[in-house]
């Protein structure tokens, strides 16, 4: 069975894009042989739906920004469980990552004096967010896709071979890390287009696969978002880290059904619009934490002249971070106040001309006249919340972003964890995707290097182990023991509405207990997961198969959610509704069970996920002395103050 | 709101060959024809294949023909078809076949690698470009594009001439180089590189006759023929035949050091 096709690269990165991008790019112009694996076409990458903006303290819109007050924000809105250092580095580093990309071809919208132009966003102190109307992601993915097309123009006149040097995989999905002992050799692969395996043999592998939202029903996330990175690393030995933290943003469309789940942007928010419910009220006023209280204005007035006079006046509770505002959604349904269709009303069309929204909420009219028949500029929006994003993620370091445990493991973007602490700002997303991917990038790129004479080879007993993992679907049907095959469409559904309900925005234990038993029957119904046809481009097989990365990202959600008796940021506990200080210096790490990674002893009622506490650093005393300590109070334990 | 029954053909088949198979299946309120082919997959054609992404018309991955009209499945609404109506949906026609309504769209990636890339101006660092809001406006017009290939696809110098494909460069990446012209910072003339020369004389610029089919099918609205092609044609044409243009031309390139 070995006669898979190998190749050999320096650096491979798995996924392409904001992350993958920026490491690959990185990578290649640090020297390494680079090559980008991605399971849709190069450039369509979910990075194109990010609306609202990057973050990044250029201070062009309001001078008094610098990066100590981004990262000050950044932790707030992380109720101080962020790995700090990642915080700083990202504050201190995003303006020169923006910078960057003009000189690569981007084109922001501009300020009055020709600079980049930056917009409000929830829980930002200072306008902060660089953008292009609302469709930022595209001009990002767009940019960084350009400049490796225009590195491989270089290669090209240099070698000619455009692919010499950094090329681009495109839909082929990796079901495999490969290891020689403790040490990454490569990845195993399939075409989508064709069905064939194969090998890229690399001693550097960039694990930047975005998300896991696919396994909830409702959802932002398009169909790559299957936890494929996080499952890459468990397999592969690498812990992770806070997979209880799920951001719900609190803005997606709710009706019609078909499109129930799509973001609504918060620049909607930003730019001026305001959340209301069945009696007109705006609700928002009535949420503010007592963590936030000194910082949103407490009348409409107050808020509304913030707009024009932001130094006088305190910000509208509509831009509190957004899991204040999802839950805050979540609770005026639940009270009766809700909209017709179970959501809330988002309105611009009374607070600015229609010619303004129209030019400053370009895809959001568009979205809503095409996909709803709604007319934005005349009457409001109904939205809801929408699982979003993942705070957890890969165990890496600050400054390398190497994964845990496993040398040559690199992880960078929403895959990686620690960065967003329990809730993630809007904006903080694109400029995480920057500076991390970079790091990941060049760190990689630097460890290849380091083993020019040493490189970990590629055993063929896993090659084959995985080839008859991944052919496993077409014969279930054949070996079936314990019943008939499965849909793998069926069983794909049944695990959205698990999470959805059991495991969603508001939990509860009994619930999620019910979850664990719900995921563990899946998990054994799925090794029985059968597909017709053949391997040419079969979406049926492919479902199958990104299957099991759902399945385990689902059970570290629940049992992580299941652990933490405390309510904060992207986790809400019905039973344990505040926050406790003492728990915001554990880290929950999910580990396989079975550390061969082997997952044929599925035991339905021990799982395969293990759980471990860990106490966090503590946090630097030079950042600390950016807060006042009537803030710090409210976060840290009087020992950990003590210090 | 209510559901009915819909009879969609759906092509089936591969580089080989293949038909219209026809389906009868659920519509419900609000749905677009993405949802419909995804709803075959799960119950009736697991192994249909289909490309698709974001399903919210940002990514431009679902293109297909339907009912013969180049679109975007995900923003295409069932109510705008009668229901009586029989839906056909084809893979694009332009672009070779792999299999069902999935076709190898690599023609555009390599016309994308043809196109020379932004020049960034010599002696600005990051953070010191300046530009004013009136002068990006043109070329982020055309940064809207989000790659669905549709205007490609509807583009009859290649729709229906094969023969063509080598010299032209399609509708989208004429427009790239109408956005790399127009972008007020772009430095490829200092670097002896005459982006609207290169439009014309390797791109196939001449090749395109203003049809404005792609305008029409441009799922982002871009005004791809009036304001990328026609103005680069009218440049072109400047440049070709302006005698004083191509003198100042010649004496400016002679002027600078490389």
């Amino acid at each position: 069975m070995s006669v898979v096709d190998r190749q050999e690269w320096d650096v491979v990165v798995v996924g392409a894009g904001g992350a993958g991008l920026r490491a690959a790019i990185e990578a290649r112009e640090r020297g390494a042989r680079t090559a980008v694996i991605c399971k849709s076409l190069f450039g369509k990458a979910h990075t194109v739906m990010a609306e609202g903006g990057i973050a990044a303290a250029m201070g062009n819109v309001n001078e008094h920004d610098n990066w100590q007050v981004h990262f000050r924000d950044t932790l707030r809105g992380g109720k101080f469980l962020n790995q700090w250092r990642m915080a700083e580095l990202h504050a201190k580093e995003a303006p020169d990552r923006v910078w960057e990309l003009e000189t690569w071809g981007a084109l922001f919208d501009r300020t009055k004096d020709g600079k980049i132009s930056q917009r409000n966003f929830g829980g930002h102190e200072y306008p902060r967010l660089a953008h292009v109307g609302d469709r930022t992601g595209l001009e990002l993915i767009r940019t960084l896709q350009q400049k490796i097309v225009s590195l491989q123009q270089e290669d090209h006149r240099e070698t000619g071979d455009y692919e010499s040097r950094l090329k681009v995989f495109q839909e082929c999905t990796v079901t495999r890390i490969l290891k020689d002992g403790e040490r990454v050799s490569g990845v195993f692969a399939y075409e989508r287009e064709t069905g064939r395996f194969f090998v890229l043999q690399a001693p550097s592998v960039v694990i930047a696969t975005g998300g896991i939202g696919k396994s909830f029903k409702v959802t932002s996330n398009s169909w790559e978002y299957t936890g494929d990175g996080h499952a890459l690393a468990l397999l592969a030995g690498a812990p992770l880290l806070n997979m209880e933290f799920v951001q719900f943003h609190p803005t997606g469309m709710i009706w019609p059904p078909s499109v129930k789940g799509i973001l609504v942007t918060e620049s909607v928010r930003g730019d001026g619009g305001v959340l209301r419910n069945s009696e007109g009220k705006r609700f928002m006023f009535d949420y503010v934490p007592d963590v936030f209280k000194e910082k949103y204005a407490e009348t409409e007035d107050e808020a509304d002249r913030w707009y024009d006079d932001p130094d006088h006046n305190r910000r509208p509770p509509e831009l509190l971070p957004r899991d204040e505002v999802a839950r805050a959604i979540n609770s005026e349904v639940k009270e009766g106040r809700g909209s017709p269709h179970g959501g809330v009303f988002l309105d611009v069309s009374t607070r600015m001309p229609a010619e303004v929204v129209r030019r400053r909420l370009p895809s959001m009219y568009h979205q809503f006249k095409e996909l709803a028949d709604v007319d934005i500029t005349a009457e409001p929006m109904e939205v809801g919340p929408t699982c979003h994003y993942v705070m957890g993620g890969i165990a890496v370091d600050s400054d390398t972003a190497a994964a845990r445990g496993v040398p040559g493991l690199f992880a960078a973007g929403e895959v990686a964890g620690g960065m967003h602490g329990s809730n993630r700002l809007g904006g903080n997303s694109l400029s995480d995707l920057l500076v991390f991917g970079r790091r990941a990038g060049w760190h990689a790129a630097e460890y290849a290097q380091g083993l020019t004479q040493d490189r970990p080879p590629v055993g063929d007993a896993q090659v084959d182990a995985a080839a008859a993992e991944a052919l496993r679907p077409f014969s279930a049907e054949a070996e079936d023991v314990a019943g008939p095959p499965e849909n793998p469409y069926t069983l794909h559904q049944e695990l959205q509405q698990t999470m959805n309900d059991l495991v969603g925005i508001i939990r509860r234990e009994g619930e999620m207990e019910q979850a664990l038993k719900k995921l563990a029957e899946l998990r054994v119904r799925a090794r029985r997961a059968g597909v017709e046809g053949h391997r040419q481009f079969n979406p049926g097989w492919h479902l199958a198969l990104d299957l099991r990365n759902m399945l385990l990202v689902s059970e570290c959600v629940a049992r992580a959610a299941l652990e933490r008796t405390e309510s904060r940021g992207g986790h809400t506990r019905e039973d344990h509704p505040s926050m406790d200080r003492a728990w915001r210096r554990l880290n929950l790490l999910c580990r396989l069970s079975d550390p061969t990674g082997s997952l044929a002893a599925t035991d339905p009622v021990r799982g395969q996920i293990s759980l471990a506490p860990e106490t966090t650093d503590p946090i630097r005393p030079d950042l600390l002395a950016l807060f006042e300590k009537e803030e710090l109070v409210k976060y840290l334990t009087e020992e950990e103050l003590y210090e | 709101m209510s559901s009915y029954e819909a009879r969609f053909k759906v092509w089936r088949g591969d580089a080989q060959g293949g038909g219209l198979e026809d389906f009868t299946v659920e519509v419900n309120d609000g749905e677009v024809v993405l949802d419909i082919i995804h709803r075959l997959q799960a119950t009736q054609a697991p192994d249909l294949a289909v490309r698709w992404n974001c399903k919210a018309g940002k990514c431009g991955s679902c293109s297909a023909e339907i009912n013969g009209r180049p679109r975007l499945m995900c923003m295409t609404r069932m109510s705008v078809f009668t229901r009586e109506e029989t839906i056909t949906v084809t893979p694009l026609r332009t672009f070779p076949v792999m299999r069902d309504l999935v076709t190898d769209v690599g023609f555009n990636y390599t016309k994308a690698r043809e196109v020379p890339a932004f020049v960034p101006p010599a002696g600005l660092g990051p953070g010191e470009y300046r530009m004013m809001q009136e002068d990006v406006d043109r070329s982020q017009e055309f940064r809207k594009c989000i790659e669905c290939f549709l205007c490609q696809d509807v583009c009859h110098v290649v729709r229906d001439h094969e023969e063509n494909k080598k010299a032209y460069a399609g509708p989208r990446f004429l427009m790239r180089i109408a956005e790399l012209d127009m972008h007020p910072l772009d430095a490829a003339a200092e670097t002896g590189l005459d982006r609207k020369r290169t439009a014309q004389d390797d791109h196939g610029l001449g090749y395109c006759n203003i049809t404005k089919c792609c305008t029409e099918v441009c799922p982002e609205g871009i005004k791809i023929t009036d304001n990328a092609l026609i103005p680069l044609k009218e440049r072109t044409v400047d440049r070709k035949y302006d005698p004083l243009v191509w003198l100042g031309s010649k004496i400016r390139r002679r002027s600078s050091p490389a």
